[in-house]
């Protein structure tokens, strides 16, 4: 899987826990979760939660506190991706 | 102890009711009486309203009712507050009173939907049933009942205890 497809599989996963519709299409590596899509940040527990369950993944306490922007996200999951196969 | 049959530890009264010294509210805010069951993943706990709480006095004049904010904040304390503290006391087996002075619980998202009033004097009882506890965060959905059983207010509730140091 290509992080360009995790990268629009992840607008889906992010898209219940912001309001920035606008800038949650626009995102790119950089887009930081709380300070750009000022995202609560007791839901980004939730977000890991939501991308465990679509990937079968588990994301462990160390690669989760690395899950601070889009891009850092994305690594996460292909890492994790990658280890299943 | 006893095991019940999910295989669960419940514990008796006097034990769960020990959690209650570690709860930060005192007084006009404290909103638990007991504990009733306590597992790691579901709590059960009652209050009385006090006929005499602050609130009464203004909510509303000459016609007391419990405001929606006590009954959320009641749910708050026994379906989150309990179970989270119950769960880092597990997780963590550490002696929580030489180290409990700069921990708070933070509510970080409630959604409540109240279905009948609460009257200055009545007991409720909240059940809470634990989603997940991860990454220090703890979800639970949370009802709570009047004496007839019947469901006066249920929703998702998540908080967080964090570890902070207040100036002095």
């Amino acid at each position: 899987m290509t992080r360009q497809e995790i990268l629009s599989e992840l607008k889906t996963v992010i898209s219940p826990y912001t309001t920035n519709k606008e800038m949650l299409a626009g995102i790119d590596d950089q887009t930081d979760l709380i300070k750009d899509l000022k995202i609560n940040s007791a839901n980004l527990v939730d977000i890991i939660i939501d991308a465990e369950a679509k990937y079968d993944i588990e994301i462990d306490y160390d690669s989760a506190d690395k899950m601070v922007n889009v891009g850092t996200c994305i690594d996460v999951i292909s890492e994790k991706l990658s280890e299943k196969i | 102890m006893a095991e019940n049959i999910a295989g669960n530890i419940i514990l008796n009264s006097s034990m769960n009711n020990h959690i209650l010294n570690h709860l930060p509210y005192k007084s006009s805010f404290r909103f638990v009486d007991n504990i009733s069951l306590l597992s790691e993943n579901e709590v059960r706990g009652e209050y009385t309203l006090k006929q005499d709480s602050f609130f009464y006095e203004d909510h509303f004049a000459g016609n007391p009712v419990t405001p929606g904010v006590i009954i959320t904040e009641i749910m708050a304390q026994i379906g989150l507050v309990v179970l989270g503290i119950f769960l880092i006391l597990k997780e963590t087996d550490l002696n929580f009173s030489d180290d409990d002075e700069n921990l708070f619980p933070l509510l970080t998202s409630t959604d409540v939907s109240f279905f009948k009033m609460v009257l200055p004097g009545q007991k409720v009882t909240v059940v809470s049933k634990k989603q997940y506890f991860r990454f220090g965060k703890l979800k639970c959905y949370v009802e709570m009942l009047d004496s007839e059983h019947e469901v006066v207010a249920k929703g998702m509730f998540s908080g967080i205890i964090k570890n902070i140091e207040l100036k002095k």
